[in-house]
């Protein structure tokens, strides 16, 4: 195990505590850099998936992860920021500046939904944040001069420094892990500065935060503007992957889809934002797996059990159907939650620290190092 | 002038009046304490300075200034931090991290440098954790530093309570009940910690307290509430012997 023994500030500042942090994060963004030449286009397709979606997971992350905000609406930021680039990039703008024009746009309108929301708390907040989804979800099918209605809009390649970056090409994959890691860059930035703590004291005690000199709207409608101008990021390079965008795309699912991946990551750390991408991002091809080869394989199980042929067929009908029923995929985010929420609160990440500890103190592990001591002095009565 | 005055000052939540026309004035580097039976107002009236309740009627003034308007976070701001009785720390975060919320009222970067993190933002970071290291060394919290406030006993919490409240720098401080839940020794140690905080540091305590031993070995003077209104005022033996407190806490 290791003991840090502290003689500077920058010891508490820097983003990598100690060499061992350098060493596994370079790994990782070495094999990150050659994974687009060794791994199939299909699985580096997949990867851009989990970029965008960990990108959108980190600035939700900064809203409802550290300043406790819940959100549902996060597929409408996602959708301002895909239609924004799409329409700019008709009159044949650059995309860099397209690109700012969305994450700039997205959170400015984060941040007029941030003013009313500066009343609601909890549950209401949530309720809000859905119906300004629904609202977007609804101009974007009615303003058909703007954003072609249910027809939706073609997203044309991207053109960056006079050549063309196709949405399947090593250079689509780069740029979303540029934009990925830049945005985390960003977000530890902000957390060890004044404004991060600010978000963590409004978590935690908005009476507490303001008593300490922060100014509670101020900070929540920040937290509001910031996580929607990532979104939006993200969202422009959401519609080049696409290359095609409507307004089904944006549905309350795909921000149920944003939760999960805070909620199954780990809500207290951006790693757990990563995490979740990968999770969300193979639930589909696990949907697929589960469509075309389980029922043949559940059947295959049960003519070896000694079922009759009919029998066979009848078995494998009726899981296909299952397989392939309409509401399945919801139901799965479902149970995925009400069983994170239950047995694992602290998400994948929380997982992974337990792992850690367990083999860093071994044979000295104790469960109970992760139990939160429940305690109930706390008074309610300023809320 | 007072540095410190709050004049007729009343709270009413419907027919209730939990504070009905108290004025009292604090001096410039005193310790004043509030004392009072339960539901006397002692905490609404620091609920009222610190902005939580808008008060029905009255003004409140620091410095030649009428604060009565200002936000809770605009308090905080001219210079007085508070404790609360019940705790409201920040649960999820280190201990370091909740006595750096308490320097947030001395930061002056903006949300693009932080971002980035230039050099000044390092400097300010720097120049933060200095202060709240001497906070922490000023009320002995080195072994808890890097801890988590879930994860530690309820006397600690109170102690770092007050260190949130000190590392804003106050000229006033508002303790909301030092003592309450804490063992002997544990009030020992924290009136030590009050007095040295007016001898070294120069800051102005105004307290809510119910433990009579502390409030006599600190307090240069004392106000006794009840119902809202003020009984009386002065050094702890005169409103220990006021014949109005003895009546308000044996009964007459």
């Amino acid at each position: 195990m290791r003991f840090m023994f502290k003689t500077d500030y920058e010891d508490d500042i820097r983003l990598f505590p100690h060499s061992g942090y350098l060493f596994s994060y370079g790994t990782l963004l070495v094999l990150l850099a050659i994974a687009p030449f060794v791994l199939s286009s299909y699985i580096v397709s997949q990867l851009v998936f989990v970029c965008i979606y960990a990108t959108v997971g980190v600035g939700l992350m900064i809203l409802t992860g550290f300043t406790g905000q819940a959100s549902l609406g996060h597929a409408a930021f996602l959708a301002i920021g895909a239609y924004t680039a799409a329409y700019l990039q008709q009159f044949n703008v650059p995309f860099p500046v397209y690109f700012l024009a969305a994450g700039l746009l997205t959170g400015v309108i984060g941040a007029l939904v941030g003013f009313p929301a500066l009343r609601l708390q909890g549950i209401y907040l949530v309720i809000a944040t859905i119906s300004f989804a629904l609202i977007v979800e609804e101009i974007l099918a009615r303003w058909e001069s703007v954003t072609h209605g249910n027809e939706g809009m073609r997203v044309k390649t991207i053109q960056l420094l006079g050549t063309t970056v196709p949405r399947d090409s090593p250079a689509f994959y780069f740029l979303c892990l540029g934009v990925l890691i830049l945005t985390i860059v960003g977000t530890l930035n902000l957390l060890r500065s004044p404004t991060g703590r600010a978000f963590v004291a409004i978590r935690d005690s908005e009476t507490a935060a303001r008593s300490m000199g922060v100014n509670v709207s101020l900070y929540k409608v920040k937290s509001f503007a910031i996580s929607a101008a990532i979104t939006g990021f993200a969202g422009c390079l959401f519609a080049h992957k696409l290359s095609f965008i409507s307004p089904e795309m944006f549905t309350l699912q795909l921000s149920i889809e944003f939760i999960i991946v805070i909620l199954i990551g780990g809500t207290f750390s951006l790693h757990g934002a990563v995490l979740g991408a990968i999770f969300i991002v193979m639930i589909d091809p696990f949907l697929t797996y589960l469509k075309d080869d389980v029922p043949g394989m559940v059947a295959g199980v049960a003519a070896t059990l000694g079922a009759g042929a009919e029998r066979a067929a009848h078995i494998q009908n009726s899981v296909s159907a299952f397989a392939s029923a309409n509401g399945l995929k919801g139901a799965i985010y479902g149970i995925i939650i009400v069983l994170f929420v239950l047995f694992e609160p602290l998400g994948l990440y929380g997982r992974w620290l337990k792992i850690k500890l367990f083999f860093q103190l071994f044979p000295l592990y104790k469960r109970a190092t992760f139990k939160r001591q429940k305690i109930y002095v706390k008074s309610e009565r300023y809320r | 002038m007072s540095y410190f005055r709050a004049e007729n000052l009343s709270l009413h939540f419907g027919g209730l009046k939990a504070v009905d026309s108290v004025s009292f004035a604090v001096e410039k580097g005193e310790i004043l304490s509030i004392i009072g039976p339960n539901g006397a107002g002692k905490s609404s009236i620091f609920n009222l300075i610190s902005r939580i309740y808008s008060p029905t009627s009255g003004r409140i003034f620091f410095e030649d200034q009428d604060i009565t308007e200002q936000p809770a976070y605009g308090i905080a701001k001219l210079g007085i931090a508070r404790t609360f009785q019940n705790i409201e720390l920040f649960e999820n975060a280190s201990v370091l991290a909740n006595l750096l919320v308490g320097r947030h009222r001395h930061s002056t970067t903006q949300l693009w440098q932080e971002l980035l993190f230039l050099p000044s933002v390092r400097g300010n970071e720097k120049i933060h954790r200095r202060r709240v290291e001497q906070v922490i060394e000023f009320l002995d919290l080195e072994p808890y530093r890097d801890k988590l406030i879930s994860g530690l006993p309820y006397g600690v919490r109170k102690v770092i309570e007050l260190a949130r409240a000190l590392c804003t720098e106050p000229k006033l401080i508002l303790l909301d009940e030092p003592s309450s839940g804490l063992n002997v020794e544990e009030t020992d140690d924290m009136s030590f910690w009050i007095r040295d905080m007016k001898s070294e540091l120069g800051v102005t305590v105004l307290m809510v307290e119910h433990d009579m031993t502390l409030v006599n070995r600190v307090s240069d003077r004392v106000i006794a509430l009840n119902y809202g209104r003020v009984l009386a005022m002065g050094t702890p033996a005169e409103v220990q012997e006021h014949p109005d407190v003895v009546a308000a806490y044996l009964g007459a």
